[in-house]
C-alpha cells in the first residue's frame, strides 16, 4: 500500500465476479481417475490443500485436468481457471504459462504487459482476474498454489508443492 | 437473529490509551485489534521498561561483580519475584523462566516424563489442546513407547466430563490440559480436574497460555503440579515464558539443557548442577524480555485481574450476542463457561477471505486452524475466523467487527 490510503475498490478488485464465480462453481472439480500426473499443493501457513490431476498423452499434450481440495476463494478460483486453461496445451507450453502467471502475480508485471508471447490471449484475459491479489501481498500465495501444484505434477516431483 | 445485549457500562478508555500501538490506522481506518489470543499488545510501561534496561542497565546476569551486572541481576530476579507473587507460587525456586509456554511444556515432557516412562504408561491430554500441548507429548511417546490418550469433547467444545473421569486411570503418568482453549475459548474446570487427578496420584500440567492473561491464577489454590504460560500473551515481550513447578518435582528432575548458569561446578569428570530454579535455565536468558514481563505484571496488578476478568466477561458477552445478530454466522465453540475468544464461520466465506476483508477495514482477527488442527477436525472444518479480546478492547471495537462482517457479506454478495 506504500502508505497510500487503500481504495475500497481494492476489495472488489480482489473479489471480482469472475473469481467469485469460479470459487462458487469450480470447473473440473473432482478426481480424475485416469490421471497420468498428479501432485498436491499445500500452503502450510493457512492449511489450504489442493490436489491437481492431469492426463498427458504420448505427444505430451494435456488432454484432461481436474483438481480437488479445500481453500479460500482465491486459491479455488485460481485452480479452477488453471484447469480450464491448460487443457490442450503441451507440457512445455503449460510450464511456460506457469512461469508467466506466477511472475505476473509475484512481480507485479501488469504495467509492462504483455508478459505472454505464447498465443494464450484468450486464457490470459481470464488470468487477469487474479491481478487484484497484487494489492494483497499476504494472498499472493493463495493465487499461486494451484500453479505450483501444476508445475510439481508436470515435473514429477515426489513431494507436495508448497508456496513457501 | 437475536437481540444484541446492552453495552457494558464501564469503557476503559484509559486502559486503551496505555497501548501506543492501538493509536494507529490500518488501511485508513482506526486499528481494531482482535487478535490478542495470538499475541497481546504491550502497554507503554512495558516498552519503556525494556528500553530503559537496554539503555541504562544491560549486562549479563548472575555473573559480574560490576554495577551493571548487579542492576541487571536485580531487575531480572525482581521480575521472578513479581511472577511468583502474581501466580501465588509458594517459593521463587518454583518459577522457572523459559522462552514461552512451548518450551515450558517441552521441559516437563523431556525432563519429568522421559526418564521415567515407558510402554504401559499413558499420557492424557484433551481434544481441545493447542499443538504445543500435543506434539511435545507425542515426541516423548515416540521416545519411550508410552501411549498418548486424548479425552473427547462434545459439540459445544467442552470436555465430556463423565467420560473424562474414567480416563484418570492408574497407568496415566501425567495429565496435560489447557486452562482455556485458544481455538474455542472453553474454560476447563481445572481445579476440579486437578483434585480428581491428584486423588489418583496423577500429576497435572496446566497449559495456562490463555488463562493467565484473563483471570486471576493461583497455582496453590489450583493445586496443580506444573503451570505453563507465555509473556507475550499477557502484555509482555515475546520470547519469555514461565514454568511453575512444584518444588519437590522440580528437585527430582534432571536438567533440560546444559550450559552456563545452570551449574555450580564443572570439571570434565562431573558437573554439579545449580540449585532451583537455575538448574533449568542454561545460558544467558532473555533478560530484557523478563524485565518487560515484570513490568507487564506491575501493569496488570495495578488494574487488578478481578477487574480485568469482570470487564472482559461483559465485553465478551456483548461480542457473542452481537455476532449472533449477523445472518449466516455459525459460532464454533459454545461452551457454557468461556473466555476471551470466539471462533466463527460466516456463510460459506473462507476464513482467509474474511480475514482479508476485515483487515481491509482495519480489523485484525486470526484465521485458519489456530495451531489446533484436531479441534478443527472435530468440527469437520479446516479453520475458523477467531476474534479474541483483551481489556483494551471496547464495545466500539465489537461494533466495527460486526459492520465489517456485513461488508464481507456484501462483497461476497
Amino acid at each position: 500500500m506504500t502508505g497510500q490510503a487503500a481504495k475500497t475498490d481494492d476489495l472488489y478488485d480482489l473479489y471480482r465476479e469472475l473469481i467469485l464465480d469460479h470459487a462458487r462453481s469450480p470447473r473440473h472439480f473432482g478426481r480424475l481417475q485416469e490421471a497420468t500426473h498428479t501432485a498436491q499443493g499445500i500452503n502450510p501457513l493457512c492449511g489450504d490443500k489442493l490436489t491437481m490431476y492431469l492426463t498427458v498423452d504420448a505427444n505430451r499434450v494435456i488432454q484432461a485436468t481436474s483438481f480437488e481440495g479445500s481453500g479460500c476463494a482465491i486459491s479455488i478460483a485460481s485452480a479452477s481457471l488453471l484447469t480450464d486453461a491448460v487443457i490442450g496445451l503441451t507440457v512445455d507450453k503449460a510450464e511456460a504459462v506457469f512461469s508467466a502467471v506466477t511472475d505476473r502475480l509475484t512481480q507485479g508485471r501488469a504495467d509492462n504487459e504483455p508478459a505472454f508471447d505464447i498465443n494464450l490471449e484468450a486464457h490470459f484475459e481470464k488470468f487477469k482476474a487474479l491481478d487484484g491479489v497484487r494489492e494483497f501481498p499476504s494472498r499472493v500465495k493463495c493465487a499461486t498454489l494451484a500453479w505450483h501444484a501444476l508445475h510439481s505434477a508436470l515435473s514429477h516431483e515426489a513431494t507436495p508443492a508448497t508456496t513457501e | 437473529m437475536s437481540q444484541a445485549q446492552p453495552r457494558p457500562s464501564a469503557t476503559p478508555a484509559g486502559w486503551r490509551n496505555d497501548f501506543p500501538i492501538l493509536r494507529q490506522s490500518i488501511n485508513s481506518q482506526p486499528l481494531v485489534y482482535l487478535d490478542s489470543a495470538a499475541s497481546a499488545q504491550q502497554p507503554a510501561s512495558v516498552i519503556d521498561a525494556v528500553a530503559r534496561y537496554q539503555r541504562e542497565d544491560h549486562a549479563n546476569v548472575h555473573r559480574g561483580v560490576h554495577t551493571l551486572s548487579h542492576r541487571a541481576t536485580d531487575a531480572y530476579e525482581g521480575a521472578r519475584d513479581k511472577i511468583r507473587e502474581f501466580i501465588n507460587a509458594a517459593n521463587r525456586s518454583e518459577v522457572v523462566l523459559t522462552s514461552g509456554t512451548t518450551e515450558s511444556i517441552n521441559l516437563v515432557a523431556q525432563s519429568f516424563c522421559r526418564p521415567r516412562i515407558g510402554s504401559g504408561d499413558k499420557i492424557l491430554i484433551t481434544h481441545l489442546e493447542h499443538h504445543a500441548n500435543i506434539v511435545p507429548w507425542q515426541l516423548v511417546c515416540e521416545q519411550t513407547g508410552a501411549e498418548l490418550v486424548v479425552a473427547p469433547i462434545d459439540d459445544a467444545g467442552q470436555l465430556e466430563l463423565d467420560g473424562f473421569w474414567s480416563l484418570l486411570t492408574n497407568d496415566v503418568f501425567i495429565l496435560a490440559i489447557g486452562h482455556v482453549s485458544n481455538a474455542l475459548g472453553t474454560i476447563n474446570p481445572v481445579k476440579d480436574i486437578v483434585a480428581k487427578a491428584r486423588q489418583r496420584g496423577i500429576p497435572v500440567l496446566i497449559d495456562g497460555a490463555q488463562g493467565v492473561p484473563h483471570m486471576p491464577v493461583d497455582v496453590q489454590d489450583l493445586d496443580c503440579d506444573f503451570y505453563a504460560f507465555s509473556g507475550h500473551k499477557m502484555f509482555g515481550p515475546t520470547g519469555t515464558g514461565v514454568l511453575y513447578g512444584r518444588e519437590a518435582l522440580l528437585d527430582e528432575m534432571p536438567p533440560y539443557q546444559g550450559g552456563g548458569d545452570m551449574i555450580l561446578e564443572v570439571s570434565f569428570e562431573s558437573t554439579i548442577y545449580n540449585e532451583l530454579p537455575y538448574k533449568f535455565e542454561a545460558g544467558t536468558p532473555n533478560i530484557a524480555g523478563v524485565i518487560g514481563l515484570g513490568a507487564a505484571i506491575d501493569y496488570l496488578q495495578n488494574i487488578g485481574m478481578q477487574r480485568i476478568a469482570a470487564y472482559e466477561h461483559d465485553l465478551y458477552n456483548y461480542m457473542v450476542s452481537s455476532l449472533k445478530t449477523v445472518d449466516g454466522i455459525r459460532l464454533i465453540g459454545t461452551a457454557a463457561n468461556k473466555a476471551s475468544v470466539q471462533s466463527f464461520l460466516l456463510d460459506d466465506i473462507h476464513s482467509h477471505d474474511l480475514g482479508t476483508i476485515l483487515d481491509h477495514q482495519g480489523i485484525a482477527i486470526r484465521t485458519g486452524h489456530h495451531c489446533a488442527m484436531p479441534v478443527m477436525t472435530r468440527f469437520g472444518i479446516s479453520g475458523t475466523s477467531r476474534a479474541s479480546i483483551a481489556f483494551y478492547n471496547t464495545t466500539d471495537d465489537v461494533d466495527r467487527l460486526i459492520k465489517a462482517l456485513l461488508k464481507a457479506k456484501q462483497v461476497f454478495g
